[in-house]
């Protein structure tokens, strides 16, 4: 089981909170202008890294808040914990396995600094290409 | 329960009805409480109002006059008299008072909060029915919620005073320390039988004597 350390509450078992996914997917800016291609992109079509990621979290049986986590999808370490609607952290000094942690952080950080709320369907940021949700 | 006295009014009457979550375990608390050991018991229908709102907002600023103080952090509770306030969130708090203080018997608090709320950003919702609280004290008390309760209880951790959401057996709750060796317990209505019976049941070693 996962230690995990809430932003607000402080270390707690793993049981206490639910998945909220990848972080960082932003919300399309013109969803109707979406072939359904990229819509099911945007919407179903998430990376699947070896490595770190960065996930959203909810620790729904304490505070109930959302937060950001850069976890390693090996090794299950906890890299980083920072808000919502804060970039990604840079990722810290390289796992033993070089060669597919650089490819990982590749694929993540195209996620922008959106301030990705939650998961609601605000976005009034500039992120450009409704295309560049998941890519 | 209701076929005693005959009450004068339907208000009355509907008072006289109401059943606790846990009513049915009544006995089964007394009889599986240890004297001086651990006891368990379920306080009946305390007044609960969910509050959410920004404690540093001016509209927090009124409700703090209510409530006599909003928790700044995890744990801590604040509040004046028998009316407590605890921390569930940066912006959510339980306020817990009395049966009496509920609106239903002619208490004030809740409309009190309503009030000072006003059309400000937040809300303050009844929910005095949605929890039930059991009371679980004595020596023992730590070590039957060590049995499913993943927090560090150690009294060089959580001192009384603190109120915590977590899970006991497996339940989401709120455990509030009340004392040093008395905390309560708010399991929703739905699973106070179930977390009723797990206490218990975790209760039960400790009334044969210690194997050595
Ligand atoms: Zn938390």
């Amino acid at each position: 089981m996962l230690l995990i350390s809430c932003p607000n509450c402080g270390s707690r078992d793993e049981t206490e909170f639910h998945y909220g996914g990848q972080a960082h997917v932003p919300y399309p800016e013109n969803p109707n202008e979406l072939t359904d291609r990229q819509w099911a992109e945007f919407l179903f079509y998430r990376d699947n890294t070896k490595g770190a990621f960065a996930e959203r979290w909810l620790h729904s049986t304490g505070c109930r808040q959302w937060f950001n986590m850069l976890r390693d999808t090996v090794t299950y370490d906890i890299q980083a914990v920072y808000p919502m609607g804060t970039p990604r952290p840079d990722a810290p000094a390289p796992a033993p396995e070089s060669g597919t942690a650089s490819t990982a952080a590749d694929s993540t950080t195209t996620g922008t600094a959106a301030p990705d709320i939650s998961g609601t369907s605000t976005s009034e940021t500039s992120t450009t290409a409704p295309e560049g949700a998941t890519k | 329960m209701a076929e005693t006295a005959a009450p004068a009014t339907s208000y009355e009457k509907n008072l006289s009805l109401r059943v606790t979550p846990a009513a049915q375990l009544r006995a089964a608390f007394e009889t599986g409480s240890v004297q001086g050991v651990v006891e368990l018991s379920e306080v009946s229908f305390l007044t609960m109002v969910g509050l959410r709102v920004n404690r540093t907002s001016d509209t927090g600023q009124r409700v703090t006059a209510v409530t006599g103080g909003l928790p700044a952090a995890c744990g801590a509770v604040s509040g004046t008299g028998d009316t407590s306030v605890l921390w569930l969130g940066p912006e959510e708090f339980l306020v817990v008072a009395p049966t009496e203080a509920h609106e239903s018997l002619g208490g004030d608090l809740i409309q009190a909060l309503r009030e000072a709320l006003g059309d400000g950003e937040g809300q303050v919702v009844d929910l005095s029915a949605n929890r039930t609280t059991f009371e679980l004290t004595g020596p023992r008390s730590r070590a039957v919620l060590e049995k499913g309760c993943a927090l560090d209880l150690h009294p060089r951790v959580l001192k009384a005073g603190t109120a915590l959401s977590t899970e006991i057996g497996n339940i989401p709750v709120v455990l509030w320390k009340t004392g040093e060796e008395t905390f309560r317990i708010f399991p929703r209505a739905s699973f106070a039988d179930f977390l009723g019976r797990w206490l218990l049941d975790a209760m039960r070693e400790y009334a044969s004597p210690e194997v050595p």
